[in-house]
């Protein structure tokens, strides 16, 4: 096992809003080791993003604010570092790349300006070599006549090729972690095979570790080696891919899994979860999946299960009384 | 033998590109370029392609929300591009479209009551009394209860939307009902709800459904005869165990080798495609795939293919196909 990178440990994040404190995450725990890839896999509105913007330390102020726990990253609780640490952490130890990557490209600036801008924040290098660097990142997240497009605009760009730019950016200063919140989500089933299979190959060479937010369990067994499956802000199972998804503890995880059509299936009906996601905060008592799960006893409603071992595996732990 | 309700015959939509100050015309988008396929009653026929191939172009031109620019559209054996406006606002109850963001046609500003009956009275069904009998029965059908009626749209969760949304369509009892992707925005413990529901009521209407979905296993789960589009064209049209089983044209097996399995470890042969879909204003001559296939050969840059009978219910559009009886 490798070592520990980045520990997440009972963060708390929660919105102020006009109708009461959100707690969009809700005491979550994570865990990711050097070089490795882990999903967080979750429905809309679990908390997935909110999880990654606190890592980062992009939440909208005021309205969303860290209210408890910690992040440590290596050494340090990034959780309490302030804005002029945390812009010396982002790029260049940890970088993010979004769902559309429209949105955090600066559309005025060329493709190799961005990538430039982001090497001379965190290197003392020219802008000849910052140039020439720029060139070789897109070539190596296989941007064709590389030479030409790191002149050109974003809006110039298709959907696929502005991702694969993302990365390049978010690449370029060889973080330690990769954040990618649904990074292809966007994006068509044959470019997304590509994005992913080059995420997978710049992982295996760099060393890169992968934080993969996405609600495609899919993704998640094919791209990842654990998962963290979240739910109304709180991480309800946690394991390896393969234990996750052979031997789900969690009704949630088990009935999620159960949900989705295979192709390699012929059911007539498809299995599905009673009810509709909860938005946070509106559970507040209990285990927030009873008032969906079949299999509720009173003490669920009541009582909130902590998130134990169970399973065979060793690190497969589950939130659920049925577990414990 | 079940009869076809609906026969599509080289249906094209082209969108004109305009330019400059006095809007001239300068070209064309091919959207859907001589599309044929037929469905028959009480079938579920589904759609895919990747974004842009003219799936909702197709759905919306066999209804006429978009007028297409050549083909014919028999619905139970009359073309329905022949019909006039106010011919065609008749034939629409038994013809109706859901689409994936229900919000798009759900009034904001109307509770769901008045929405659900807006249909029967734009028709002219029944009176108050048997109007609001309709809605009430109808709103339990769909999985929610009569207490719901009372509320406006952005009170409910997507699902629960697409569930009105179903149901608006539903009022006018049709015959035809185009899905154009109905579950891609919702989440997966939903998608599988509203899927269910589709089926239960598709038994008890006696629907038949076009169903358009860019996930192929949500396409194989739901349907029974599937076409694959690419770039405006229909490449390959099966009975949906055999395109599963055996795709033929290679952009199908690309794109069915892209799907990410949720099933660990199953190591699959992936075909990555190299490049991106060219733009349908600028179609490739010869196979529109031709760019990006990796076994096109020079007749494929200059001929087109036209669909053949590969099999028992299997038509392909593909050189490396020779028709039956030659070759
Ligand atoms: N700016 C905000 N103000 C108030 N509440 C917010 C804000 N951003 C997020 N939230 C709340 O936090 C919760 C978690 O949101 P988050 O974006 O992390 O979900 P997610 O798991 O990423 O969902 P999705 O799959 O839709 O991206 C949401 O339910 C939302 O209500
Ligand atoms: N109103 C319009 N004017 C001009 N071009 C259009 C118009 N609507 C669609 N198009 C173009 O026609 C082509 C087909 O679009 P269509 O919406 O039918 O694709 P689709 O297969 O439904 O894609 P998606 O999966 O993204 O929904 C696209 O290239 C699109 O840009
Ligand atoms: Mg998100
Ligand atoms: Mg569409």
């Amino acid at each position: 096992m490798g070592q520990t990178l980045l520990e997440i440990a009972n963060l708390q994040t929660h919105f102020k809003t006009d109708r009461g404190v959100i707690p969009a995450v809700d005491g979550v725990d994570l865990t990711i080791r050097k070089g490795e890839i882990v999903g967080i896999v979750g429905e809309s509105g679990c908390g997935k993003s909110v999880t990654s913007l606190s890592i980062m330390q992009l939440l909208p102020k005021p309205v969303g604010s860290i209210a408890g726990g910690s992040i440590r990253f290596k050494d340090e609780d990034i959780a309490k570092a302030g804005e002029s640490r945390m812009r010396r952490i982002r790029g260049e130890e940890i970088s993010m790349i979004f769902q559309e990557p429209m949105t955090s490209l600066n559309p005025l600036l060329t493709i190799g300006d961005q990538i430039a801008e982001t090497l001379r924040i965190h290197r003392k290098i020219s802008k000849k070599d910052a140039k020439a660097h720029a060139v070789a990142m897109l070539k190596k997240v296989g941007i064709p006549r590389a030479e030409q497009i790191v002149n050109e605009y974003p809006h110039r760009l298709s959907g696929g090729m502005r991702q694969r730019v993302m990365i390049a950016i978010a690449l370029c200063c060889e973080p330690e972690l990769l954040i990618a919140d649904e990074p292809t989500t966007a994006l068509d089933v044959t470019i997304q095979a590509q994005i992913l299979d080059l995420m997978k190959k710049l992982n295996e060479e760099t060393g890169t570790a992968i934080l993969m937010i996405t609600h495609d369990l899919g993704v998640v067994a094919e791209m990842c080696q654990r998962v963290v499956v979240m739910y109304a802000g709180k991480v309800v199972e946690e394991g390896t891919v393969e234990e996750v998804f052979r031997n789900p503890q969690h009704p949630y995880t088990k009935g999620l899994i159960r949900s989705i059509p295979r192709m390699e299936d012929d059911v007539r009906r498809l299995y599905s979860i009673k009810g509709s996601v909860p938005l946070p905060g509106t559970i507040k008592q209990g285990c927030r999946f009873a008032p969906r799960c079949e299999f509720a006893m009173d003490r669920c409603a009541a009582e909130l299960p902590e998130l134990v071992q169970s399973g065979e595996e060793a690190g497969h732990r589950s939130r659920c009384w049925l577990n414990g | 033998m079940t009869q076809n309700l609906l026969e599509v015959n080289e249906l094209s939509t082209y969108y004109p590109i305009r330019k400059g100050l006095m809007q001239r015309e300068v070209g064309q988008v091919k959207a859907v370029d001589g599309v044929s396929f037929a469905v028959k009653e009480g079938e579920s026929f589904g759609i895919v392609g990747e974004s842009g191939c003219g799936k909702s172009t197709t759905g919306r031109s066999l209804l006429r929300l978009i007028e297409p620019t050549a083909g014919q559209v028999l619905f139970q054996g009359e073309d329905v591009t022949k019909l006039s406006r106010e011919e065609m606002r008749r034939k629409r109850r038994e013809m109706q479209i859901i689409f994936q963001d229900p919000f798009a046609s759900l009034n904001p500003r109307h509770k769901v009551r008045k929405i659900l009956e807006e249909p029967l009275i734009v028709h002219g069904i029944g009176d108050a009394k048997e109007r609001k009998k309709l809605v009430e029965e109808l709103i339990v059908t769909v999985g929610l209860n009569v207490s719901q009626l009372d509320r406006y749209p952005h009170q409910f969760s997507g699902g629960q939307r697409q569930r009105i949304a179903i149901a608006k369509a539903l009022m006018l009892k049709p015959k035809l009902i185009v899905a154009d992707e109905p579950v891609s925005a919702l989440d997966v413990s939903i998608q599988s709800q509203i899927l269910n529901l589709m089926q239960d009521l598709q038994e008890s209407f006696k629907l038949t459904y076009v169903f358009i979905a860019h996930d192929l296993s949500v396409v194989k789960h739901f349907c029974d005869r599937v076409a694959v589009m690419y770039l405006g064209r229909i490449v390959e049209i099966a009975d949906k165990h055999s395109l599963y089983r055996d795709p033929q044209h290679p952009y199908t097996q690309a794109l069915l080798s892209a799907a990410p399995s949720p099933e660990p470890g199953a190591a699959k042969e992936r075909i990555l495609l190299q490049g991106e879909v060219p733009s349908p204003a600028n179609v490739p001559a010869g196979c529109v795939f031709n760019t990006r296939c990796p076994a096109a050969t020079d007749r494929c840059r200059t001929e087109r293919p036209v669909l053949q009978q590969t099999g028992d219910d299997h038509f392909v559009a593909c050189h490396l196909y020779p028709a039956a009886g030659q070759g």
